[in-house]
């Protein structure tokens, strides 16, 4: 799978990456030279292998472990939103959303 | 080695200068009351002041770190103390902190006030919020990183490198580089890191410091800035292994925060690595103890320095009664492009939430939501970080999935099915902790995938959740140091601790310092 | 059997994804709560803000919500499942993906038979899986601004989906009616459809009887009923205007607009999705055991069907009667006290579901009250009940006796009865007195009558109870003049 300058554009516009034509042109030619290094990778054969998603698979049976239904969290919008780039009555601003 | 022993036993009787102590050290002087925390930490403070231009420090709160150190003082004198109270210590900038800025070492994240501190941060200080007090280490600052904790030298780090005490021109390692920088330099004691594809191990190894980083669920990831969630594990670097087992067992244990953390009753990893191997007479502490010498770690490419260090350091483990057996990790290799595949999806996907809408940085460039998230995030992250978000982003991406993610994580299971077979025929493995010493910075600018190649040796581990270690081995070419990597089984830290301080017992490389 | 009537001779073809909000105090994956309408972001812990170091930590009431509703639908109930990210941007979306089930949901199958104009129907489940909602984007004008509320991020929702197997628009609601009814039932949902409780999104497409299935357009966020139908009838004539026209119809997703009634295709979903789903490296697999499962079943309560049948075999109530009386838990609880007190005094519980179908809900929804709110107790209707059952007092006057006991004059039935005075007259002398009376006084209707004029009958019962002020039992009123008017010939 040769990856295009197009596929590059593509991926950065799905990342949200606003990259210019330059950046797209370095990017391509270093993940072309990635791609090289993972070939190998896809060569081998895998049939029937179970993925490994998390390592705790691999130490132990993981289950997931559930919590109880209570509310612990009480209002912290003021600490949550020290951060915030622009706040107003509570809620966070951005440029216009249109559906 | 007698003369290595007249040293173990000198740190420990005659007070050597403050910042040539060890955790252990520092312990033992503050518990004898013939030192203070506040003494001890304005020491450090200044001995910070000297030597910002490692780049070591990403903050520094002294107000904060002496007011923590009076307050380390006064729980000792009421008789409330642990090993570790008024026992300096510092966060890799991966860690969420309420007193400092956390930035993950990245533009996005500058100046970021988290309104909680992470499990492991909560843990070593003040303690968890209505939990057990904490073992009352007193924070001196957050330590520099690679962006996100993405690289290997600390170059991607949006604040400047971290250099290499041993050679300034050179990299400390990453991508805890500040942690490992600020240990050798001795700044601090020992410092909180994290380890995703190697980044505790392989700075440790470049600075002469030893590493940690536990099995994946050892410690919790809550408050832990993500790079690839299924990778992820936290750790220490410190001086010694002794120091690194006082402060992971503060560190450690279930934390109902993290779906992921490994349900198990608390360690004490010192206690553990000071007992004695079951039969093992004076000596020879580590008789009976089988080392699996994997092939594919010992290729004929191995730099040479980097070898005889690694030769040496294992014939001192067999001189200490332990048995050295050959292994077969045959999917060493592969663990490069299945590492790449992985981490880098996972990345993709953890770095979704900055799209400069809550929190980070905003673009002030006008333009529509779509142009606001863009622009926010092509100015907030680094090119690292960039490239890793296009890699990821490709892989999950329709008509890629199975072909590049889901191979990987078959590979992966394959990869642990190694480990597995080998554990079935000793207790732990050893090998290199990197193909060569510390490179002079900017020396991998140019290629910056090629880079990901030097991460061969500590990989594997990581993918299969499995601990690790490095310890000095030596020093090789331009007199830099060489770590020695140990691999234990699940949750086989003690044993990784007991040799790994066998070693040091009868070694000193560790406590040789920087000029 | 086909019953799918057709439109302008296409068939439709309606499939309905569901979004059941899970009524637990906290959020899927975080301690904040859950309750409607708080100050904006006071609800929205760093979890759900997604702040840097935040974990998911799954809601263990969550996932009960979701095996009840597995069990009482009949689907299976998966031992293991896997939660994934979705992911796309968008800044209701804190984490850039949404945590939700994709490739193993934990209920899997299942079946949800209703009645259609009497008919039984079913649909049949594809799924229902455990996801998190997103935060609300509030557009009333910031300066030109949006502003962005993440309150709701984070709230569990059980998304149910269906095989396209619905048939019309009338189907349809009727199916959604249904499952409303069954999650609230269950208590696993509040219902609320203004709050956005329950939120269906309909997948609409027409075609040829026997052709392929068309193209479809997904209609989103219907949160009630009646604009379910209407944008479902819209879009159905709209489609088949096209198709008409010799136009292709374009998957979307299309907004309906109760204002102008009609649909129209969302801007900001145009480009194509990749949502990049993967295995929530956060989150270990779920693991049901079948002792848990066990437990729900043993608590799950009987279910509107069971009951249904059970009214129908033990009550003799006709299906219609049986649905009406199970269309939820109150008013189900409410018919079977009532009728449980009419049967001792003497009533029959059809007598029962005919007052609740009739007058009761007749006086709820005019007043827009709901069964617990019924000012008429079941016991007090039951007694009322009896008496008419007796021939205490006529229909006519039990409805009076009602409006009483609804405006609270009084909770006796006895006592208003006699207060109203509406007793019947039960002594045959008096009647038949009056009865000769009548006869005397209208000659003519006699006459009439004898020369075969039924009507001329009526209305000398009529004479009887306007005599009696309508106390006279009419039945008992006719026997009289029939046997008067035999006699003496």
């Amino acid at each position: 799978m040769a990856l295009s300058p197009e596929d590059v554009s593509r991926i950065a516009e799905l990342a949200r990456l606003d990259l210019s034509a330059d950046e797209q042109r370095a990017m391509h030619a270093q993940l072309v030279g990635f791609f090289r290094i993972v070939e190998q990778m896809c060569a081998v054969e895998t049939r029937g292998v179970e993925p490994l998603y998390t390592p705790l698979a691999a130490a132990h049976a993981a289950a997931l472990r559930l919590r109880d239904d209570v509310v612990s969290e009480p209002d912290q919008r003021e600490a949550c939103q020290r951060s915030a780039p622009r706040v107003e009555d509570g809620l966070y601003l951005v440029p216009k959303v249109i559906e | 080695m007698s003369d290595a022993q007249a040293r173990g036993i000198a740190a420990a009787s005659t007070p050597a200068a403050p910042h040539e102590l060890g955790v252990a050290d520092a312990s033992r002087l503050l518990a004898a009351g013939r030192l203070s925390s506040v003494e001890l930490t304005q020491a450090l403070l200044a001995r910070i002041d000297a030597h910002t231009d490692l780049g070591a420090f990403l903050a520094v709160d002294a107000a904060q770190a002496l007011a923590a150190a009076r307050a380390a003082d006064a729980r000792r004198a009421a008789g409330q103390a642990t090993p570790l109270t008024g026992v300096p210590v510092a966060h890799k900038d991966i860690f969420v902190t309420r007193a400092l800025p956390s930035t993950a070492g990245s533009r996005m994240l500058e100046g970021y006030a988290s309104p909680f501190d992470a499990t492991v941060v909560a843990r070593l200080g003040e303690g968890e919020e209505g939990g057990a007090p904490g073992a009352g280490m007193v924070a001196l600052g957050k330590l520099n990183c690679d962006e996100f904790a993405m690289g290997s030298g600390n170059e991607n780090s949006a604040f400047g490198p971290a250099r290499n005490p041993w050679d300034r021109d050179r990299v400390p390692g990453g991508s805890s580089g500040g942690s490992a920088a600020a240990v050798a330099a001795g700044l601090v004691p020992a410092a909180t890191a994290t380890d995703t594809g190697g980044s505790i191990r392989q700075p440790a190894g470049f600075t002469g410091t030893t590493g940690i980083k536990p099995t994946y669920g050892v410690c919790s990831r809550h408050g832990m800035i993500a790079f690839a969630s299924s990778l992820d594990q936290a750790g220490v670097i410190a001086r010694s292994a002794e120091d690194c087992a006082l402060v992971l067992g503060a560190m450690s244990g279930f934390d109902a925060r993290d779906s992921t953390s490994a349900e198990r009753p608390p360690q004490d990893f010192h206690a553990q690595m000071l007992a004695p191997r079951a039969g093992a007479p004076a000596g020879k502490p580590l008789a009976g103890l089988r080392i699996g010498l994997p092939r594919e770690f010992f290729p004929a490419a191995l730099a040479a320095d980097v070898g005889d260090a690694l030769r040496a350091a294992l014939a001192e483990l067999e001189r200490l009664g332990a048995t050295l057996v050959d292994v077969g990790l045959p999917r060493t290799e592969l663990a490069i492009p299945v590492y790449y595949i992985i981490a880098p999806a996972e990345a993709s996907s953890n770095l979704s939430r900055f799209d400069g809408v809550r929190y980070g940085h905003r673009s002030t460039r006008d333009g529509d939501l779509r142009d606001m998230v863009s622009r926010s995030r092509a100015e907030g992250f680094g090119a690292e970080v960039r490239r890793r978000i296009m890699i990821g982003t490709y892989v999950l991406s329709h008509g890629y999935y199975d072909a590049y993610f889901v191979q990987a994580l078959k590979l992966r299971r394959l990869i642990a099915d190694d480990f597995r077979a080998c554990f079935a025929r000793c207790d732990l493995l050893a090998g290199p902790v990197a193909p060569s010493v510390a490179w002079r910075l900017g020396e991998q600018a140019d290629d910056p995938v090629k880079a990901y190649l030097a991460d061969i040796f500590t990989l594997p581990a990581s993918l299969a959740g499995l601990p690790g270690m490095s310890v000095p081995a030596g020093f090789g070419a331009h007199g830099m140091p060489v770590g020695l990597q140990l691999i234990g089984d699940y949750f086989a830290e003690a044993t990784l601790l007991h040799a790994a301080h066998a070693l040091q017992q009868a070694t000193d490389f560790h406590r040789r310092r920087p000029a | 059997m086909n019953t799918n009537p057709l439109v302008r001779g296409y068939e439709v073809v309606i499939g309905f994804e569901t979004h059941a909000q899970l009524s637990t105090a906290s959020k899927i994956f975080s301690g904040a709560a859950t309750a409607f309408g708080a100050a904006p972001n006071t609800q929205a812990c760093a979890v759900d803000l997604a702040l840097p170091g935040t974990l998911p930590v799954l809601n263990r009431g969550a996932v009960e919500r979701a095996i009840r509703f597995g069990l009482a639908v009949g689907a299976t109930v998966a031992p293991v499942s896997i939660f994934a990210r979705k992911h796309y941007f968008y800044p209701d979306l804190p984490k850039g993906y949404q945590i939700s089930q994709y490739e193993i949901p934990v209920v899997q199958g299942g079946r949800v038979d209703f009645l259609l104009d009497g008919q039984a129907r079913s649909v049949r489940l594809v799924r229902a899986h455990l996801e998190e909602d997103a935060g609300k984007s509030l557009h009333e004008d910031f300066h030109g601004l949006t502003g962005i509320d993440l309150n709701r991020a984070g709230t569990p929702l059980l998304e149910i989906v269906t095989e396209p197997e619905l048939r019309s628009s009338a189907e349809a609601v009727e199916y959604a009616k249904t499952l409303h009814a069954l999650v609230v039932w269950l208590g696993i949902c509040d219902g609320n459809m203004q709050e956005g409780s329950f939120r269906c999104d309909a997948n609409v497409s027409v075609r040829r009887p026997g052709a392929p299935l068309g193209t479809r357009r997904e209609i989103k966020n219907l949160n009630s009923f009646r604009f379910l139908q209407q944008a479902i009838d819209y879009e159905v004539q709209w489609q088949i205007d096209r198709l008409e026209d010799g136009l292709a119809i374009e998957q979307a997703t299309v907004l309906f607009d109760p204002a102008s009634g009609q649909t129209r295709a969302m801007r900001s979903k145009e480009e194509a999705h990749d949502y990049r789903y993967f295995p929530d490296p956060d989150l270990p697999p779920l693991v049901i055991a079948p002792d848990w499962i066990a437990r729900e079943r043993a608590a799950l309560p009987e279910l509107p069907q069971a009951m249904a049948e059970r009214l129908q075999r033990d009550d003799g109530l006709p299906a219609h009667d049986a649905a009406m009386m199970t269309q939820g838990r109150g008013f189900a609880a409410y018919y079977e006290a009532a009728r449980d007190a009419a049967r001792a005094a003497g009533a029959p519980p059809k007598a029962v579901a005919n007052w609740m179908m009739g007058e009761v809900s007749k006086r709820l929804n005019a007043q827009a009250l709901a069964i617990e709110d019924c000012p008429v107790p079941a016991a007090t209707l039951a007694v009322l009940l009896a008496r008419v059952h007796d021939g205490t007092i006529s229909n006519n006057a039990a409805r009076q006796v009602f409006d009483a006991l609804w405006a609270g004059e009084g909770l006796e039935v006895d006592a208003l009865i006699d207060a109203k005075g509406l007793r019947q007259m039960r002594d045959a002398g008096a009647l038949e007195a009056i009865v000769d009376e009548v006869l005397a006084k209208n000659a003519k209707s006699v006459d009439e009558f004898r020369a075969g004029k039924d009507k001329a009958f009526n209305a000398l019962v009529g004479q009887v109870m306007k005599a009696t002020q309508g106390k006279a039992n009419p039945a008992q009123a006719a026997e009289l003049l029939r046997r008067r008017l035999s006699q003496g010939g």
